[in-house]
């Protein structure tokens, strides 16, 4: 925000720089507009974003390319019979399994991650700051590694878990836990311990301070860091790829994967990651919004909110 | 924070009597309660897990089943398969060794390239965008919000024989190129355009702290626009541009599936599709196991300075 207040402020200095300036007047204004930036910024940004919006329109296209439109129709959601989403089980289950999964994610890391986080900042000794550090090497650590270390843990220890659902949850949660842990334990750094002292020398048991004061205050975190699991489900591969095993526990990602680089890729494909993508965004606007209702007592920016359903 | 307080406070014997309590006096015994979920968990399904991996890779095969055998017991455990590992890496007709030189040449290049688009276009929305700040910002976090396959399976539309870059390219005369039949370019470009959205917005968040009065200053102190560039700025944002990259590199390098998309080929094979391929292969996954543990410990010193950098930078915001 400051950066915008300065650049405002700059356009009337630019004027006065200019008239008092004792120097010989510089050939360019040295406050100018960067059109070349800004240029270069709308490029990246079309390259970014147009190749999306091609997709989703093959999604709607009437034949069988993904190259050339051949005319506009629903039939690779709900009208053809055999591989629209609708009536494809391979697709729809798909959709079901995703939905599934981020659920099953986010009910059971946020409380585990919040849990951790507030008891990790309050308990101060050597065995909490080595699972911090634990923690926060299951952030940074490469997805594929993290993996390959789920796989065999299933496939040779803890056999009775099989590859399918129940792994994906488990490798899931372990691997999005720390968002919470991280975002909370933030956010109790700003809040500091002050209005938890103060409910108890009003009274409050440790119980009463951490549900009637502590929480309220963590809400936006906890909010956000829900909105971080949950997307970052719905988009997640890896894990998913490596843990699934039949068709029926593959979530959109791995179905898009298997399908398009086994060759048998169409406008279905499209249909399915443009409902991925809507997912997404539903998530991410509700975030958004949800993030500023929670926040809205608070001197709290709009850039703030974006940052934060980001994970910035 | 006040670290030293708090842990006064908390040296007070555990376990506590129930009760009215006393400010100051925080039994040890609830907040240990309340991290142990957490902390059972990522035992059992992230420290137990390595030590899995570890004890498959100094396991042996069971030449029946060829499945791999793992060797719980530190005393049992064996070197056969590094040593196949390493001789596939170094040794004479090693066939990993190639794929290695191949990832760290396009992780290279994509990385590079990423920065060099994503750094200009950060530094505009954070200096320069003024009012329409939140617009290029909805613009720039958008990508991040879309799934990594759907982005993929984007570019294979676009590049398909019959696709519209070979038609624009045929406007200008040049032939249909095959450009899904195994072109490094391809897959370049797919990492380039997968991670991105990563490295633009540490970038951004990094660029976005920087105080602009310090580059007022260089510029008031007579700089030109490149010299404060060069001289404040760039020294500036050495931190966001580390760990931005760090971002895209460790997982570029765990990377199997952006060739598998773009290409598909064992022409474009990197690292990634190596350990994916031995996961899947009987008889193999121990070496799976190796070289992903390999990867790892290579990968640990940018990961301890990722978690410290960020560490410290957060800590500096507050």
């Amino acid at each position: 925000m400051s950066a915008a207040e300065v650049s405002a402020a700059a356009a009337p200095r630019s004027e006065t720089a200019a008239k008092t300036a004792r120097f010989p007047r510089p050939k360019r204004n040295p406050w100018r507009h960067p059109w070349f930036l800004e240029g270069f910024t709308w490029l990246y940004l079309i390259w970014s974003i147009v190749p999306i919006g091609i997709a989703v329109l093959f999604s709607f296209n009437s034949g069988k390319s993904q190259a050339v439109w051949q005319g506009f129709s629903l039939r690779w959601y709900v009208t053809d019979p055999l591989q629209s989403v609708l009536h494809n089980p391979t697709l729809h289950t798909a959709v079901l399994q995703t939905l599934l999964l981020s659920t099953y994610t986010t009910i059971i890391s946020v409380p585990l991650g919040v849990a951790f986080a507030i008891g990790i900042n309050r308990w101060r000794g050597a065995t909490s700051s080595t699972f911090n550090f634990v923690m926060i090497l299951s952030f940074v650590i490469p997805e594929l590694i993290f993996g390959v270390a789920m796989f065999f843990v299933f496939t040779v220890l803890f056999t009775q878990v099989q590859l399918g659902t129940l792994a994906e949850t488990l490798g899931l949660v372990t691997w999005n836990v720390s968002w919470p842990a991280i975002v909370v334990q933030a956010r109790l750094v700003t809040i500091g311990r002050q209005y938890e002292e103060a409910a108890a020398d009003l009274g409050a048991t440790r119980m009463q301070a951490i549900r009637r004061v502590l929480l309220p205050l963590l809400a936006p975190a906890i909010f956000a860091s829900a909105v971080l699991v949950f997307s970052g489900v719905i988009d997640d591969f890896v894990i998913v790829d490596l843990l699934s095993s039949t068709a029926a526990t593959q979530p959109m990602s791995v179905i898009i994967y298997s399908t398009q680089h086994g060759g048998n890729g169409g406008p279905a494909l499209n249909a399915l990651a443009t409902i991925m993508l809507l997912m997404s965004f539903v998530v991410a606007v509700a975030g958004y919004f949800g993030y500023r209702l929670l926040t809205r007592g608070e001197r709290s920016d709009r850039q703030e909110a974006m940052a934060s359903i980001a994970g910035l | 924070m006040t670290a030293g307080t708090r842990e006064a406070g908390q040296r007070q014997p555990a376990g506590q009597p129930t009760g009215p309590r006393r400010r100051g006096q925080p039994g040890r015994r609830f907040w240990v309660a309340l991290a142990a979920p957490g902390i059972i968990w990522l035992t059992l399904l992230f420290i137990v897990p390595f030590y899995a991996v570890i004890a498959i890779a100094a396991g042996q095969l069971n030449a029946i089943l060829r499945v791999p055998m793992a060797a719980w017991n530190p005393l049992d455990w064996t070197s056969g398969n590094v040593t196949t590992v390493i001789h596939e890496l170094f040794g004479a007709g090693a066939f990993v060794g190639p794929i290695l030189v191949r990832t760290l040449v396009y992780v290279a290049v994509a990385s590079v390239l990423s920065l060099l688009i994503a750094y200009p276009a950060a530094y505009f929305v954070a200096r320069f965008a003024g009012p329409r700040k939140g617009l290029f910002l909805v613009l720039l976090i958008a990508p991040f919000w879309i799934s990594y396959m759907m982005r993929m399976l984007a570019w294979i539309d676009l590049l398909q024989t019959n696709g519209y870059v070979n038609k624009v390219l045929g406007i200008v005369g040049i032939s249909p190129v095959n450009w899904l039949g195994g072109e490094p370019v391809t897959v370049i470009l797919g990492l380039v355009y997968g991670y991105i959205p990563y490295l633009i917005l540490v970038l951004f968040a990094g660029l976005d702290r920087i105080n602009p009065a310090l580059i007022e200053a260089g510029r008031d102190l007579g700089l030109g626009r490149a010299r404060t560039f060069m001289r404040v700025t760039l020294p500036l944002s050495r931190q966001p541009i580390l760990t931005g990259l760090l971002i895209t590199v460790l997982p570029m390098l765990g990377d199997y599936y952006t060739n598998q998309m773009l290409s598909g080929t064992s022409g474009t094979s990197m690292l990634g599709n190596v350990i994916e391929g031995q996961l899947e292969t009987p008889g193999l996954q121990a070496q799976g196991a190796v070289l992903s543990l390999l990867l790892l410990i290579v990968l640990l010193v940018p990961m301890i300075y990722y978690v410290i950098a960020t560490n410290r930078s957060s800590r500096e915001a507050m």
